[in-house]
């Protein structure tokens, strides 16, 4: 095969990737994040705003879907990818159960974030007057700012691998570049190049997010 | 404003553990305009009664009035608009790590909906008012514990409140940083006509500041009165424990340590108060009749309106002797307590 079209099929496939994480980073966020921030501020030790039960509820939910296989939620979720974007194959259509597993790890991540908030801060903050709405606007999230960065770096991170396993069932990217040529078709170069991009992908974004949480730590 | 507080009770029962009660039935009047101290041991529900004083929570039982207004059982919007009129400081500050010494000071008046520009005068006033103008830009870790404490004051009187309530204020600060503090307290209660209620653990700060104290043991008020009165005539054992303690001092020698002349006699407290403090009474005790006296600790009190004088001695000499010793003393206007 020649460099040249080894770059094309990368190239093709960092895209793809690239698309794939985006979108499921954005959509696994949009569903994460309020989980979280609920779950969180339900929580009776925290007392916020305790709802015991709804609590309870969210945190099995979260749980049960935390244990399930990524592979399987996969599979079971293809219907529903095509309920939605009218197709179970095709990097858009792997965004739905992409975002859909990855949910329920970004809203424990967005919890742990904002449980490390101070309580006597929280505390000091409705004797003021704040209402819930505030204390979490104005306080638990800028609190919580440099944790909830490391954490977003982390879920794209954990995306990566994600995308990669989804690509091998018909997302396209890197994963499935990575297997079919590297391990159907025998072309080892092919799956260390694909590799090697996965690798670069992992390491700029967990550079750009210590940077990031670190300005915003050295700020205070 | 005037704060009154009916059979306040709170109990807590945390699941699977045994029920507290933490505060038990407490009544108190604290009068318009004064700094009313409550002082207590570690565990004694001092913080619990605050967070019930300051709406953070609700009695289980009891009632307690802003002025002729009752305030625990308001509506959730007017118990909000209610915490708005009230001053918060806390032991360990309790600052946005998040937000500048400015925008701390910025907080309250955000929730209330002010405009920039009234937001941007109000807190350049406020640093002003606590002596950190030109600090405002600071990030909240940059500062001194007695300068974060300031931050808290200033926050705390963003949306000019009738009340200040203190939780341990002065307990991370060391004694001059404590005494600037709790001058600065002094001064914006006179210049906003607060009502300031004070927790504390430290006999020096009820000393130093409040016209009132109450003492909380175990949840229960045992002893509340004018400061003045207070040190004069204690009447708990655990106010005398807390005035002891202030009169020992960390330097002066732990009971456990002093020999004793004799088996007998007794361990007495003097307290002699305003002009007595300068009269040499205890020469005049051992020259008048056949007694011994030593002194295992003392000091000299600077209240307000009038000094006290605390000598912990023991007596020694025939019981006759001894006790008209005390008479003596008795009569002489020295207020003596028998320790047990
Ligand atoms: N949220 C809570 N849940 C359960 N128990 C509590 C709670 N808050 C306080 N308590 C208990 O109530 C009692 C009084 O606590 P509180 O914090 O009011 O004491 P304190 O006088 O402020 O003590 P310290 O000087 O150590 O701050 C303690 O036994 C404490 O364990
Ligand atoms: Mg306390």
């Amino acid at each position: 095969m020649s460099f040249v079209l080894l770059l094309q099929l990368v190239g093709e496939a960092t895209g793809q990737t690239l698309l794939m994480l985006l979108l499921s980073t954005l959509c696994s966020l949009a569903l994460g994040f309020p989980l979280g921030v609920l779950l969180c501020v339900t929580d009776p030790a925290l007392g916020i705003a305790p709802r015991p039960l709804a609590h309870q509820l969210l945190t099995r939910l979260v749980n049960t879907l935390r244990s399930f296989p990524f592979i399987i939620l996969m599979i079971l979720l293809f219907p529903l990818a095509r309920w939605l974007v009218g197709t179970s194959i095709g990097t858009v259509a792997t965004v739905v159960p992409l975002a859909i597993a990855a949910a329920p790890f970004v809203a424990r991540i967005i919890e742990t974030a904002l449980q490390e908030v101070d309580r006597g801060v929280i505390q000091a903050a409705r004797a003021m007057g704040s209402s819930n709405w505030q204390i979490v606007r104005k306080v638990l999230l800028p609190e919580a700012w440099p944790a909830l960065v490391s954490g977003i770096t982390l879920t794209i991170i954990n995306l990566i691998g994600y995308s990669a396993m989804a690509g091998a069932i018909g997302g396209g990217g890197l994963g499935d570049l990575a297997i079919r040529y590297g391990y159907q078709r025998f072309r080892p170069e092919v799956m260390a190049a694909a590799v090697l991009v996965i690798l670069l992908l992992v390491e700029l974004i967990q550079f750009i997010g210590s940077r990031l949480s670190a300005a915003f730590l050295s700020r205070r | 404003m005037r704060i009154t507080l009916k059979n306040l009770s709170r109990t807590y029962s945390p699941p699977q553990q045994t029920r507290i009660q933490a505060v038990r039935a407490v009544s108190l009047d604290i009068p318009s305009g004064s700094i009313y101290g409550i002082i207590g041991k570690s565990g004694a529900g001092k913080s619990t009664l605050l967070r019930l004083l300051s709406l953070l929570e609700k009695p289980d039982a009891g009632a307690l009035y802003y002025a002729e207004q009752r305030v625990d059982d308001l509506p959730p919007r007017e118990l909000i608009a209610r915490r708005r009129r009230n001053g918060l400081i806390f032991q360990n500050f309790c600052l946005f790590a998040s937000r500048t010494a400015r925008e701390n000071i910025a907080y309250p008046l955000e929730i209330c909906g002010r405009s920039r520009g009234a937001i941007q005068e109000r807190t350049a006033e406020l640093l002003e008012l606590v002596g950190l103008a030109g600090r405002g830009d600071a990030p909240i870790s940059a500062l001194s514990g007695g300068q974060k404490q300031r931050v808290a004051i200033a926050r705390a009187l963003a949306n000019e409140p009738a009340i200040l309530f203190c939780d341990e204020a002065t307990s991370a600060l060391d004694p001059q940083t404590t005494r600037d503090i709790l001058d600065l307290i002094r001064r914006i209660k006179q210049k906003m006509q607060l009502t300031v209620v004070l927790i504390t653990h430290q006999m020096e700060v009820v000393r130093d500041i409040c016209e009132y104290v109450a003492v909380l043991d175990n949840g229960s008020i045992v002893e509340t009165g004018r400061v003045q009165d207070i040190f004069v005539r204690p009447q708990a054992q655990i106010t005398r424990d807390f005035l002891a303690h202030l009169t020992a001092g960390p330097a002066a020698p732990r009971a456990g340590s002093f020999v004793r002349w004799s088996a007998e006699g007794g361990q007495y407290t003097l307290r002699f108060v305003g002009a007595q403090t300068g009269e040499p009474l205890m020469s005049e005790l051992v020259r008048r009749y056949p007694v011994s006296f030593n002194i295992r600790a003392g000091g000299i009190q600077y209240l307000p309106e009038q000094d006290i004088g605390t000598l912990v001695t023991d007596l020694t000499g025939e019981p006759e002797a001894v006790a008209q010793a005390i008479e003596f003393l008795r009569n002489s206007g020295v207020i003596v307590e028998e320790s047990v």
